[in-house]
């Protein structure tokens, strides 16, 4: 492991047990009181649930230019954050809306899209698992068609009339609102980053335990 | 290698495609066949009481298209895989987008032969009001058509070898190619209300084109990368 993993680790621990106290002391919203404060937790891991397909899609276009298979492991490994930053943000959101709009799920353009993107994910997955010899290209192709959705997530709740709340909201929040919010954004990254240093780790070890079982049968 | 000029290649693959189709007609009849079976099983599925649900028919038209799609795009890349003739094809001196497009056109061309018999079929069973605009549907229709097989093309081509091929595309092409249909249902939707709104269909449709146009590109690119070997 690289030398600031250990520190990196522990500071991410400590962001996590500290981010529900800043949470519990962040104001009430004006019209949803208290039952907004999931959301403190559910936009950060919806930015990470956009940035992964995207580190996967690039990965994965990099990996077709250039052959080497660091560039795959990194989209492998982004694909999986994928699905797990997606499961957070598809189980937090529903949670919110349930409170705030009287139902867990509607189908505007954000909430299917981000769905979309999410089973994106769980094929580029389940084609890696199942595919076969050379389904690393495969899943790279798939990949690319993955991180075009990125965009069009982001940008439907200002194109589309939604009930989902637009991307402007961000850069208007108070002060005592936004500084929990950017808290847990660093948090969530911190752990995207350490996850995939993790996640590549392993792949690489597998990678170099494989290259000495094809040693040592020649 | 480019010996071959990109638009005499592509019609060559499309001949080479268009004639052992109508030589056959396999793909053409069962497809057929499949969407009709389609169309019948959301009939008994969704009719109440001898009367179509309103606003059903869109749904079933384009589910009938996808279903019926996955079944041709799989057939027609099986046909290359029996004799090797795709790995044929990727050796001969052709320029790789003229092969991607040669084939993206045969199947495009099928899946419109398919929707002529099954848009008449679905306007007689649910009485749906389809015609009332005929170049707009074509558009739709159209439209839809070509970004699902821009993707199908792409992905069933890249399965040729694959393991498990059969069930991989249907997992691998529905997720991505769903805001195509969403994009269809919708515009075949707003051309069966009763107060035709123009804005509204052509949104949808300017919104298929812009779906054609990014998914042909990037297939152009993968098809090129993936196929390499």
């Amino acid at each position: 492991m690289p030398k600031w993993f250990t520190p990196a680790a522990i500071l991410c621990g400590l962001m996590f047990v500290i981010s529900p106290v800043l949470i519990a002391r962040a104001p009430d919203e004006a019209s949803m009181g208290m039952v907004y404060k999931i959301y403190y937790y559910h936009m950060p891991s919806a930015w990470m649930f956009l940035l992964a397909p995207l580190v996967c899609g690039v990965s994965s276009a990099m990996f077709l230019v250039r052959g080497r298979p660091g560039d795959d492991r990194r989209a492998w490994a982004a694909a999986e954050l994928t699905v797990l930053f997606g499961a957070l943000t598809l189980i937090t959101g529903p949670l919110w809306a349930r409170r705030a709009w009287g139902t867990w799920w509607v189908w505007d353009a954000r909430l299917t899209s981000s769905l979309v993107g999410w089973m994106i994910a769980w094929a580029y997955l389940i084609l890696r698992r199942y595919g076969g010899p050379g389904s690393d290209k495969l899943a790279a192709g798939v990949a690319l068609f993955g991180a075009v959705n990125v965009p069009f997530i982001f940008i439907s709740v200002n194109y589309w009339r939604t009930i989902h709340p637009p991307t402007t909201v961000v850069p208007k929040l108070r002060v005592d609102m936004g500084v929990p919010l950017w808290f847990c954004v660093f948090a969530f990254l911190l752990l995207f980053m350490l996850l995939m240093t993790m996640r590549l780790r392993l792949e690489e070890t597998r990678a170099r335990l494989d290259d000495l079982y094809v040693a040592l049968d020649e | 290698m480019n010996a071959t000029p990109f638009g005499r290649s592509l019609w060559l693959v499309l001949r080479k495609d268009l004639t052992v189709e109508v030589r056959s007609r396999e793909i053409a009849y069962t497809t057929l066949f499949f969407a009709a079976s389609c169309v019948l099983v959301f009939a008994f599925a969704l009719v109440r009481e001898g009367r179509a649900p309103e606003g059903g028919a869109a749904g079933i038209l384009w589910i009938a298209i996808a279903f019926a799609g996955t079944l041709a795009l799989g057939r027609t890349f099986e046909r290359e895989r029996q004799s090797e003739t795709l790995r044929a094809l990727l050796l001969s001196p052709m320029p790789r987008p003229a092969i991607y497009v040669g084939k993206l056109l045969g199947i495009v061309a099928l899946l419109v032969g398919t929707e002529l018999v099954l848009v008449p079929l679905v306007v007689f069973l649910f009485n749906a009001r389809l015609f009332a605009h005929p170049f707009w549907l074509a558009g739709i229709v159209l439209g839809g058509t070509i970004g699902y097989a821009a993707v199908g093309t792409l992905f069933a081509a890249m399965l040729v070898r694959a393991r498990s091929r059969d069930v991989l595309l249907p997992v691998l092409l529905y997720p991505v190619v769903v805001p195509v249909i969403i994009a269809g249902v919708q515009g075949t939707t707003a051309l069966l209300q009763p107060n035709f709104d123009a804005v509204l269909v052509r949104f949808w449709l300017l919104l298929l084109v812009t779906f054609d146009v990014v998914f042909v590109v990037l297939a152009l690119w993968t098809f090129e990368a993936v196929m390499s070997d």
